[in-house]
């Protein structure tokens, strides 16, 4: 049988009645208060407020500074009311956005097609700012602790890091063990477009590679340049990039393809073959540069950095250094020459070509592969 | 074995972790009807299980079936400990039994916990095999189509409207129960969940088996509520009217007495459906066993209510003659007395003992008009004259009418709009109230005092409508208001004169008169036997003109029953209507209405003292009458304020609490042409010396007078003729009658003498001095106008606007306030009530903004104490947008006018009808004569024992007709052979598409109207009839009381929707959440709700889709028209 106890009922525990009784006559309080439509009503703009991981009264301010007020003629009250079963109903939606594909085929909410593809969107948007604090970090639990620091720095509100953080996460748990290509299975899984999961497909190969990007050499790169080489990596030198039947995953790369690159180390170690390959690059850089004395110089230098770097891939720990390498063997000395991205684009177009055209050189394959991806990444990378 | 249920069990999806340690679930399936369980196989460790079981198969009694619902329990398996139990889904079988409606259910539906709501779905399938049945003794009634939908559905026309059935069932309340002490509360809620459900499945069998008597096949504006009264037990009751219900199809059907066709038993037979017939309500006729009855209830006192049309409660008159009358007079002359006086006692306060059936009996019969003459104000008594040629054959006609329906017992309908030409007049709203004392229904299977509190207030409503010139009661419904152990009893209606053609019952009226008729000319009625007729023959449009037709007055105007001014109708210039009109119908789709309409709403809230048993409700009683006058001077008051004239679907709601009462009264007011326009209002102080007084009085004024102005611009109030006839008050009467001599032309001379009306002696007076009037006026100007590109009305329809898109908002608001200072003066407490409507009402506003210009149509407003200090307001209603430029006709409009043209053919096939029967009209004429109950019989009441014979002449009559009933039956049922299998098949692969595909889910539109815009609807599946308990132990964890009740709000929504999809529907309409009952217990982090919602499932094709479309259903249309007649 269900008491309700009138007497004992004085004090009672309400989150929203603090809210209320700012506002309203002391003479009631408003107890309860929700609204619910058959179609779910969503506010575009109180949904990013909640995302942002404002609170009610910090929402229904930024509302009112929206010159809400004066647009519809509403008092605070009803725009409390309103942000508030608005809060009220994004909770409700948000367990279902943890598993998008159930919000299609859920019955509580009955949502358009619309709306849905923009509340998933919109929930697992993440600010690039934190996404480049998190970059190659594990998803742990430590790193989840350290959040606070992440949204000081940011200027995120933790609540919102928490949320990026979880979904990054939970998209990395979903897809980590899925065979086939990883933007794919991101796209499908969470029923997000293109574009983003093309970023959470960074974050995903980031997070499984352990990559090092919190360097402070490194710390000049915004997470879309991160992104962009991400996409290279998965496009390239995984698995999945040269054999889509193939049944294995894009998250990690392609272990056979890490061993041949160590071929590649001939183009440093024979001592012929490594002046052969700067006389051609030379030659087809004479006349096309400003700094073609500094290219000339640098080019043994710069040729060793890249193949040791290539030599290296096949251990799991130079993995991680591959941008912090990079960026110090390649990309520092070319600025510290004052190359402009041309150069850096003309040297890398006519570096990889003339290789080709080396006799004794074999391992034309690997070195496409190889300096197709090196060369997006540097062009990325080299911040003038 | 006259049924065999088929259910299967597919599949689960979304199932929570029962396990925790696999994080999975070893879940299997209890499918359970009656006594008969079958159980699924373990599907071990999944959470999306695929059972694809075999289809279980029931063979039951279809009075089972009726009552039953097929109750389906997802368990989790555990070797070593009890099955845990998921959750529930229980399944209304009642659609499946109706060949008209669904052929299967089939779908995911919810699994339902009470304690934590929605633990996934089921996919399950439905069947039903009808067997032929030819058992006279039947108990069921299978095949009774309900609609809750209080009009004409629209794929049906009405071969006939039978009138009134009601019935209650009462059981007690599980919660109640010494068992309760031990048992868990998820087995109490189930408990009590399950009996509801029998219990309505059990009502509306019965309800149904009233149907077949009455030889209808349907129930139209099926009401269905239920009153927890706690210790005392469980009342479920329903009201509805009876139809003939039939399909249209393009064949041109032929019209069978569907009558015939449903199996009936002999009442002989059965005790239990003897003292349910209706009509034979001679069971209940001693009067002592009810007196008996009700001392024992200890207390009973009625308070009766008549909201008069154009009541004028500042005309009051005096006359000696109304200190003698009875009730219904007392009714308008309660609310006349506290105006300026101070409270005085009312009257009927003391008078409760010695109220008695007999009494209500003799009350009927006395209140015919000789006694209600009232002296009427001016020039009356020669406006006798005025429609003379009409006149006489007014009065036949309704006569002739009234009889048909006299001689039921109840004439009243539950409908709110009605096909052109039903409705004749309409005379005002009746509404009777009375509080009772609860006490425990000692036998379940006997309600008898339950039965005999609802037929004294029938009782006292159609006195009251007798009192009105009229004979029948339209838009009729009933309510409670329940406190601890008092009970506030309600039942408004709206009192008119209907046209006989539409509700003559066929075979009964016969036999009746057949038996009746030497006491047709014994009783010599003086009537002329012979012009019966040639009026019928006459034809209704002429006495009533489409437009402004139900506006006629239909009380003698000589004998008016409440002071009214009457004027000439502003439409026809022949017959004489009212100033104001209220009624509780929706608005007539002939009705020629100036400008739009709008939400007016009355709100008030009076203390009161704590008290208990007999005094508590002396004290409710004393007040209820206080409260009525003071909403309908509210309800007036601000109907001026809108410069209109009439109010349509009037819903006045009383609620009860231990320390207050609270009056809500909602209805969309409009400005009928036909009617005057109304008169201003002035504001008059009583000490005009001071000066400083009269600038503050002349502020008011003036505020007031803007707003009037503002208001007849916003809803574009302005009628033309008012510009160069009258504005203002009503004409006195001389003057009008000259005019109706004069030609129109020369009407134009009067202007000169009409100013702006305010300072006429007929406007409406606020006399500043009076506390009240202070609030009134108060309350007049704090009501905030509607937002820019909103409208809102209570009813079906908003005039003047016609241009509706598709979209559709349904929603459902509750708000719960606390009062924190319970010293608070009536006033105060006024505002705060006020101040709550008006801001939810904003809220809503707000909310809605992006559907703008849109109206809010069919806002509805229950209101609620749960607590002491607590005042709950729920709020259902519909947004809908609109196209602003009218010129761009598409959309709605064509609806509109296929709806009107659907009506017309409806209207033809009445006629045929009519001329079918030609027999009945001059047969209920004859006895119009005999109960000599209209208002203009001169001949002296009918006593009490002509009233007994008459019932018990009844009996014998619908013996006779069970046998023709049964006779009929066995010729026809051969028919019943059920299932068309083409459109099964079909609707199943379509079904499958949807269900299987595990893509998005069917989108299922909800609305609290009849109808969708720009869409048709081509099939009613069956009533959606749902109640459901949730009841937490953790209610912080669940976001608090508004998160809790959000939750479940929206998870009754996700319920219904997924039942109606099962069905294979995509909408519900008339929509309805009768029941919010919700408590809190925050110390303890409880809280508990039921809800209870109701609607029709049906298909609608948007009115684009229809012509590609039209092949399809059509198809199915005919499959089913020709598959089940009968059942």
């Amino acid at each position: 049988m269900f008491v309700s106890d009138r007497e004992q009922s004085v004090v009672r525990y309400n989150v929203n009645v603090e809210y209320f009784n700012t506002y309203t006559d002391v003479k009631m309080s408003v107890e309860l208060d929700v609204f619910v439509g058959n179609t779910t009503i969503m506010d575009k703009e109180v949904y990013q407020l909640w995302l942002n991981g404002y609170t009610v009264n910090d929402a229904v301010k930024v509302r009112i500074d929206g010159g809400i007020m004066e647009e519809c003629e509403v008092s605070v009250e009803v725009l409390i009311s309103d942000t508030m079963d608005q809060y009220r109903t994004f909770q409700m939606c948000e367990r279902l956005l943890h598993h998008p594909a159930k919000l299609a085929n859920q019955l509580l909410f009955q949502i358009p097609p619309d709306r849905q593809a923009m509340l998933i969107e919109r929930y697992y948007a993440f600010d690039d700012a934190f996404a480049r604090e998190v970059l190659g970090k594990k998803l742990s639990k430590g790193t989840k602790k350290d959040l606070d620091d992440v949204s000081a720095k940011t200027n995120i509100t933790l609540k919102s890091c928490r949320r990026q953080f979880d979904n990054f996460k939970r998209v990395f748990k979903e897809v980590e063990e899925l065979k086939g290509p990883l933007v794919e299975n991101i796209r499908q899984r969470f029923l997000l477009p293109d574009q983003l999961a093309r970023d959470y497909a960074a974050v995903v190969f980031f997070a499984n590679n352990r990559f090092e990007t919190g360097k402070k050499k490194l710390q000049y790169l915004t997470f879309q340049d991160f992104a962009l080489c991400a996409g290279q990596l998965i496009n390239n030198w995984t698995v999945g990039a040269v054999d889509n039947m193939m049944e294995d995953m894009d998250v990690d790369l392609d272990k056979e393809f890490l061993q041949d690159l160590k071929e590649l180390k001939i183009l440093i170690t024979d001592k012929d073959l490594l002046d052969q390959h700067k006389s051609l690059v030379c030659t087809a850089l004479r006349g096309k540069t400003n700094v073609f004395t500094e290219m000339e110089a640098s080019f043994k230098n710069l040729s060793r950095g890249l193949v040791n770097i290539a030599a290296k891939l096949i251990n799991a720990k130079d993995v991680r250094d591959f941008f912090i390498d990079l960026v110090e063997k390649f990309i520092e000395p070319c600025r510290s020459d004052k190359w402009t991205s041309i150069d850096v684009n003309l040297y890398l177009t006519h570096y990889t070509n003339s290789a080709h055209i080396l006799d004794t050189f074999k391992h034309h394959g690997v070195w496409t592969r190889y300096m197709g991806v090196i060369k997006t990444c540097i062009l990325r990378m080299y911040h003038e | 074995m006259p049924g065999k249920l088929k259910a299967k069990i597919v599949a689960g999806r979304h199932l929570p972790v029962m396990d925790r340690a696999s994080d999975l679930t070893d879940a299997f399936v209890e499918v359970k009807f009656g006594n008969t369980t079958f159980k699924t196989d373990v599907y071990p460790k999944s959470l999306n299980p695929q059972w694809n079981s075999e289809w279980f198969k029931f063979e039951v009694d279809d009075e089972d079936l009726q009552d039953e619902p097929l109750q389906i329990t997802v368990l989790d398996h555990d070797t070593y400990s009890a099955n845990d139990a998921i959750g529930k889904v229980y399944i209304d079988i009642d659609p499946l039994l109706c060949s008209e409606a669904a052929t299967i259910i089939s779908g995911w539906l919810p699994i339902y916990d009470t304690i934590h709501g929605i633990r996934g779905e089921i996919n399950v399938q439905v069947k039903v095999d009808l067997f032929n049945d030819l058992n006279r003794f039947r108990q069921s009634s299978c095949g009774i189509k309900f609609f809750c939908t209080t009009s004409v559905p629209r794929c049906y026309r009405a071969v006939m409207v039978h009138g009134f059935v009601e019935e209650l069932v009462v059981n007690e309340d599980p919660e109640y129960q010494w068992i309760d002490r031990i048992r868990t509360p998820r087995a109490s809620n189930e408990a009590r969940q399950r009996l509801i459900f029998l219990m309505s499945g059990e009502l509306q069998r019965k309800i149904g088996l009233k149907v077949l008597e009455m030889g209808g096949n349907a129930v139209v504006g099926y009401l269905q509520c239920f009153d927890l009264e706690g210790e005392s037990g469980l009342v479920v009751r329903a009201i509805g009217t009876a139809c003939t219900l039939e399909k249209i199809s393009t064949l041109p059907s032929t019209t069978t007495q569907p009558s015939n066709s449903s199996p009936s038993k002999d009442m002989k037979d059965s005790p239990q459906a003897a003292s349910s017939t209706l009509g034979c309500r001679s069971t209940h006729s001693s009067p002592v066993h009810i007196a008996s009855s009700r001392l024992s209830q200890g207390f009973s006192v009625s308070v009766p209510t008549l909201l008069f049309a154009g009541m004028k409660p500042r005309h009051r008159s005096s006359d000696a003659p109304r200190a003698k009358q009875c009730r219904p007079v007392f009714g308008e002359e309660a609310p006349g007395v506290p105006l300026s006086s101070g409270p005085p006692t009312p009257l009927r306060a003391q008078t409760f003992s010695s109220f008695s059936p007999s009494k209500s009996y003799s009350r009927q019969s006395s209140s015919s008009d000789t006694e209600l003459s009232l002296t009427p104000k001016t020039g009356m008594g020669s406006g006798g004259s005025a429609g003379k040629e009409a006149g006489p054959l007014k009065a036949l006609l309704r006569q002739q009418t009234q009889s048909a329906l006299e001689q039921r017992e109840y004439p009243f309908f539950t409908l709110t709009s009605f096909p052109p030409g039903f409705l004749l007049h309409v005379g005002g709203v009746v509404s009777a109230r009375s509080v009772k004392l609860l006490d425990r229904i000692h036998n379940p299977d006997e309600p008898e005092t339950r039965d005999a509190w609802w037929e004294e207030i029938r009782q006292e409503i159609k006195s009251h409508v007798k009192a009105l010139g009229c004979h029948a009661v339209v838009g009729y419904s009933e309510s409670t208001s329940i406190c601890e152990e008092v009970c506030i009893l309600s039942a408004s209606g709206t009192a008119a004169i209907l046209s006989s053609r539409f509700i003559q019952d066929g075979s009964l009226d016969v036999e009746h008169r057949l038996s009746r008729q030497p006491v047709v000319f014994t009783s010599g009625a003086d009537r002329v036997e012979g012009d019966m007729g040639s009026s019928a023959s006459l034809g209704f449009e002429e006495v009533a003109p489409p437009g402004c037709g139900f506006c006629h007055i239909p009380y003698d105007e000589l004998n008016i029953p409440f002071p009214a001014q009457l004027t000439y109708c502003y439409c026809c210039r022949r017959n004489k209507v009212p100033d104001v009109l209220f009624t509780t119908i929706d608005l007539p789709t002939e009705a020629n209405v100036t400008g739009k309409g709008c939400l007016i709403q009355a709100r008030l809230c009076r203390t009161k003292k704590k008290a208990q048993g007999e005094g508590n409700a002396t004290a409710i009683s004393n007040l209820l009458p206080f409260l009525e006058y003071e909403l309908h001077t509210q309800l007036m008051n601000k109907l001026k304020l809108r410069g209109m004239n009439a109010l349509f679907g009037l819903r006045i709601q009383i609620s009860v609490g231990e320390t207050m009462l609270l009056g809500l009264a909602s209805a969309t007011g409009v400005y009928l042409t036909a009617l005057p326009s109304p008169g201003g209002i002035q504001i008059a102080g009583k000490t005009p010396s001071d000066i400083t007084y009269e600038q503050h009085i002349s502020n008011m004024q003036k505020k007031i007078n803007d707003t009037i102005a503002k208001n007849k611009e916003l809803y574009e109030v302005n009628p033309p003729e008012v510009v160069e006839e009258i504005i203002g008050s009503p004409i006195p009467e001389p003057r009008q009658r000259s005019r109706l001599f004069r030609s129109h032309s020369e009407s134009s001379d009067e202007v000169s003498e009409l100013d702006l009306s305010h300072g006429k002696k007929d406007a409406f007076v606020l006399e500043i001095d009076d506390t009240d009037a202070v609030e009134d006026i108060h309350a007049l100007l704090t009501d905030s106008p509607t937002p820019q590109g909103f409208y809102s009305c209570n009813t079906e329809i908003m005039p003047g606007i016609q241009t509706w898109t598709s979209a559709i908002q349904m929603f459902t608001s509750v708000r719960v306030f606390r009062l924190n200072n319970l010293n608070l003066t009536n006033q105060g407490m006024n505002k705060i009530f006020t101040d709550l409507c008006e801001n939810l009402l904003k809220s809503l506003y707000f909310k809605l903004r992006s559907m703008t210009p849109c109206c809010l149509c069919h806002l509805n407003f229950t209101v609620a104490i749960p607590e002491d200090e607590l005042i709950q307001v729920a709020v259902t209603a519909v947004a809908m947008s609109f196209d602003k430029d009218q010129a761009l006709e598409n959309g709605m409009h064509s609806g509109e006018k296929t709806h009107i043209k659907a009506i017309h053919e409806n209207d033809e096939q009445l006629q045929f009808n009519l001329e079918l029967n030609p027999d009945c009209l001059t047969a209920t004429k004859g006895l119009a004569d005999v109960t000599g109950c209209h208002p203009s019989a001169k001949a002296p009441s009918v006593d009490y024992s002509s009233f007994a014979d008459r019932c018990s002449s009844w009996i014998e009559q619908l013996r006779l007709k069970a046998h023709t009933m049964r006779r009929g039956s066995i010729k026809t049922t051969s028919s019943l052979e059920k299932n068309s299998p083409l459109p099964e098949g079909r609707s199943r692969s379509l079904r499958s598409n949807r269900s299987y595909s595990g893509g998005s889910v069917a989108v299922v539109k909800m609305t609290p109207l009849s109808f969708i815009p720009g869409a048709k609807i081509i099939k009613y599946l069956g009533i959606i009839n749902m109640f459901f308990i949730r009841e937490t132990t953790s209610l912080r964890e669940e976001g608090g009381v508004s998160g809790f009740l959000h939750t479940f709000i929206a998870e009754v929504f996700a319920m219904v929707r997924a039942h109606v999809a099962a069905l294979g529907g995509n909408a519900v309409v008339s929509y309805s959440m009768k029941e919010c009952v919700f408590m809190e217990n925050p110390n303890k982090n409880q809280a508990q709700c039921l809800i209870n919602v109701s609607g029709d499932a049906v298909i609608f094709v948007r009115e684009s889709e229809l012509d590609a479309a039209s092949v399809q259903p059509q198809s199915v249309t005919t499959q089913t028209s020709n598959g089940g007649e009968g059942t």
